[in-house]
């Protein structure tokens, strides 16, 4: 975004009058409004962890697999899956085409060995679509973004430590997707537990060298550094998922009603859900956005262009089909 | 024991006393104190220290002597903790055994293997207690209950949860447990529960049975407990108020969670069912149906001769202890006489080379003193010739002065 005292100051020279630079903001909003935008959010983590009623929450519908028609109950699939749903969200005449890839099976069998690799394969068929798309010659006005531009983990609530699944997984896809580590469940520890065990999940990202997002390394400005490190001392989240609503002190709140209290969502008391909400959506969804295409997108072109002599540009005639 | 047929039964004339007979076992028993092992399996971080301190209020996991969860391990460990429990005047050595890194692996297959290992010789051992000729001590260390934790993921059970009750439900007397029950609601809670035991019934896991009684109020109250099976548990020895009253719980912002409460979880279910009404049961059917299953497997398996085997067994397997050890100790003797026979070969080459030695040595000493001694002789000859030669000349000179003198 351009800012006002940037073009005043630099250059030196003094505006005499009102130009009107500034109404760019204005003419930027009315053009993202009427193309809208996409996001791809992935979900990992074992079953049972309420990633489906999580995500349902975060974007108040059910927008999740389960949603979709699929029973509650079925079965665990002996592979891992990726399986992606697509909705259109609008909200204050913003659309967004939200897509959530779930990842049923993943830790769930008895020998765990490699069951990041579907998920790898995934995000870097993503990135190769869209590179395929770049280097066309004739491109199209908008490539249709599938990359994933967040990567949700499910973190078990043990209590205790990470798990030697959760460690490997992080570790190797830190580098091609955000990864955003979660405490699931977090209404099965009380407040003292909860706290050990972030700190012991935390120390254990950083022996573990992981870099979820917001990454170190890509802070802009102090600014941005001192938000980021709020958020990061803050991280992991430790959240709970509702989709039901309950009565209590006369408003109406999404939760969960157990026989010795009702579990607030969106109570900061209760659990960080509200705080996980408003750091995804509401103030870095568009930076998720940004890191995925400037820094992953862009080391996995580097390394496919440095391979094999790089990719030629294709034709109209050959081009895929595009998934509009 | 005692065993009623079809008889008639008799009806006494006056008081006989044996009726006394209870009270005489039970003060037995009493004094010589009673023995539970308990095992206990599942994942890190699913609460099991936590609720074994809370059924028998005691520490044994404390943090001088962390849990499962806090030891690190690579493989899958088989732990046991002894503690001796008295209460009432009755005392209960309780065996508790662990299994850190249960399931904890990426790759997690055979995980249950050190388990039934385990099991299968601790069956082993008494089976060899029994067989022995002296058998005044027997300590009975098989594993008498196993209480498997479910996570409470609200779906159903995992591949790793049915291949091990699979395996092992022929061996010990398995008692599934929902962990962390107050991660769910009411009706979460039912919903699981349902599905867990569909799946059990589906893979044909046999958990442990409550013998049926003839007692109708018995059978209510077994029949209320087989409903709300696997029981949903929650462990906490921690004390907290609620509304005036002290109580065991978990304490969040939205509420307690009461342990002992029977609308909260099932503990009190578990621990009036583990340790006040059918720990003698568990016990029995140990003994009765696991042990037995192990016994005629293992004694089956020995091969077939006609004869009783199973007097013979355990003086067998003696009899071929003794040979191996037999055996064992000739091959050690054969290769120390190998080794001495080895030993004075070397010697005796040493020695003979030693001699050689000495030999030569002596030999050149003399052939030293031979050319010596010739030199000796070449020189007394050389000055022999001299003195021949002088004495040559000195007789010519003579014999010419002699010439001389008569001319």
């Amino acid at each position: 975004c351009l800012s006002n005292t940037d073009t005043c100051t630099r250059g030196g020279s003094t505006l005499l009058g009102y130009i009107g630079i500034d109404t760019i903001i204005e003419q930027m909003r009315k053009k993202t409004m009427k193309t809208g935008f996409d996001f791809n959010i992935m979900v990992v983590g074992n079953s049972g962890l309420g990633k489906s009623t999580l995500v349902n929450t975060l974007f108040k519908s059910q927008v999740s697999r389960r949603s979709a028609g699929w029973a509650r109950d079925e079965k665990i699939p002996k592979t891992v899956e990726v399986k992606a749903v697509s909705h259109v969200l609008e909200e204050g005449g913003v659309k967004m085409k939200l897509t959530v890839i779930d990842t049923p099976g993943f830790g769930d069998q008895i020998n765990n060995d490699n069951c990041w690799e579907p998920i790898s394969k995934y995000i870097n068929e993503q990135y190769e679509k869209f590179l395929k798309e770049e280097v066309n010659i004739t491109r199209k006005k908008r490539i249709p973004d599938t990359r994933v531009h967040c990567c949700l983990y499910f973190i078990s609530p043990t209590g205790h430590s990470l798990r030697q699944l959760d460690v490997e997984f992080m570790k190797r896809l830190s580098h091609s997707v955000n990864i955003i580590p979660v405490i699931a469940k977090a209404d099965t520890m009380t407040i003292e537990e909860r706290q050990e065990f972030k700190q012991r999940v935390r120390k254990e990202l950083e022996m573990g060298g992981i870099e979820f997002y917001p990454q170190k390394e890509f802070d802009e400005d102090m600014e941005d550094k001192n938000d980021n490190d709020k958020i990061r001392e803050a991280m992991p989240f430790a959240v709970v998922g509702s989709d039901k609503e309950y009565q209590v002190n006369g408003k109406r709140v999404l939760g969960r009603k157990t026989q010795w209290g009702i579990v607030e969502v969106e109570n900061p008391n209760h659990c960080e859900f509200a705080q996980l909400r408003d750091f995804l959506i509401r103030s870095h969804l568009q930076d998720l956005k940004e890191v995925t295409h400037n820094i992953h997108y862009e080391s996995y072109r580097a390394k496919r262009l440095n391979e094999n002599g790089g990719l030629h540009p294709i034709s109209c005639n050959d081009t895929q089909e595009s998934n509009l | 024991m005692f065993i009623f047929g079809p008889q008639q039964q008799m009806n006494l004339e006056g008081y006989v006393g044996f009726a006394n007979l209870p009270n005489q076992v039970y003060r037995k028993s009493v004094k010589r104190g009673f023995e539970f092992t308990l095992m206990v399996v599942g994942e890190s971080g699913l609460g099991k220290s936590t609720l074994i301190n809370s059924l028998f209020l005691t520490d044994l996991y404390s943090p001088e002597y962390p849990g499962p969860s806090h030891r690190i391990k690579k493989t899958v460990q088989v732990e046991q903790s002894k503690v001796l429990i008295k209460e009432g005047g009755v005392q209960l050595l309780l065996t508790i055994v662990d299994t850190p890194g249960f399931g904890d692996e990426v790759d997690n297959s055979n995980c249950w293997q050190p388990v039934i290992d385990y099991i299968d010789s601790k069956f082993e051992d008494y089976l060899n207690a029994e067989s022995r000729v002296n058998r005044r001590q027997m300590p009975d260390n098989r594993v008498q209950c196993c209480l498997y934790f479910i996570a409470p993921s609200g779906h159903g059970l995992k591949p790793l949860d049915i291949e091990f009750m699979k395996r092992l439900h022929e061996k010990v007397n398995i008692i599934p447990l929902i962990a962390k029950a107050d991660t769910m609601t009411p009706e979460e809670c039912q919903q699981f529960k349902k599905q867990i035991m569909k799946e059990i019934q589906e893979h044909k896991i046999r958990i442990y049975e409550f013998p049926e009684t003839d007692d109708e109020e018995e059978m209510k109250m077994i029949r209320k407990i087989k409903d709300r099976l696997p029981l949903a548990v929650v462990g906490s020895n921690t004390i907290i108020e609620v509304n005036g009253k002290r109580v065991r719980g978990r304490q969040y912002p939205w509420g307690v969670a009461e342990v002992e409460n029977a609308e909260h979880c099932d503990f009190n279910i578990l621990r009036n069912m583990l340790i006040r009404t059918h720990m003698q049961d568990l016990k029995d059917v140990t003994n009765n149906v696991h042990y037995e299953n192990y016994r005629s497997r293992k004694l089956a398996a020995v091969t077939y001769n006609g004869v009783d085997n199973n007097k013979n067994k355990g003086q067998l397997t003696k009899k071929k202890k003794m040979e191996q050890e037999m055996e064992q100790v000739f091959e050690m003797k054969v290769r120390e006489k190998l080794q001495k026979l080895r030993d004075s070969e070397a010697e005796l080459q040493r020695r003979h080379e030693q001699m050689k030695k000495n030999l030569e040595a002596q030999h050149k000493e003399i052939e030293e003193k031979r050319r010596q001694h010739e030199e000796e002789m070449a020189s007394w000859e050389a000055q022999q010739r001299i003195l021949e030669q002088q004495k040559l000349d000195a007789s010519r000179t003579l014999e010419k002065n002699k010439k001389k003198k008569i001319f």
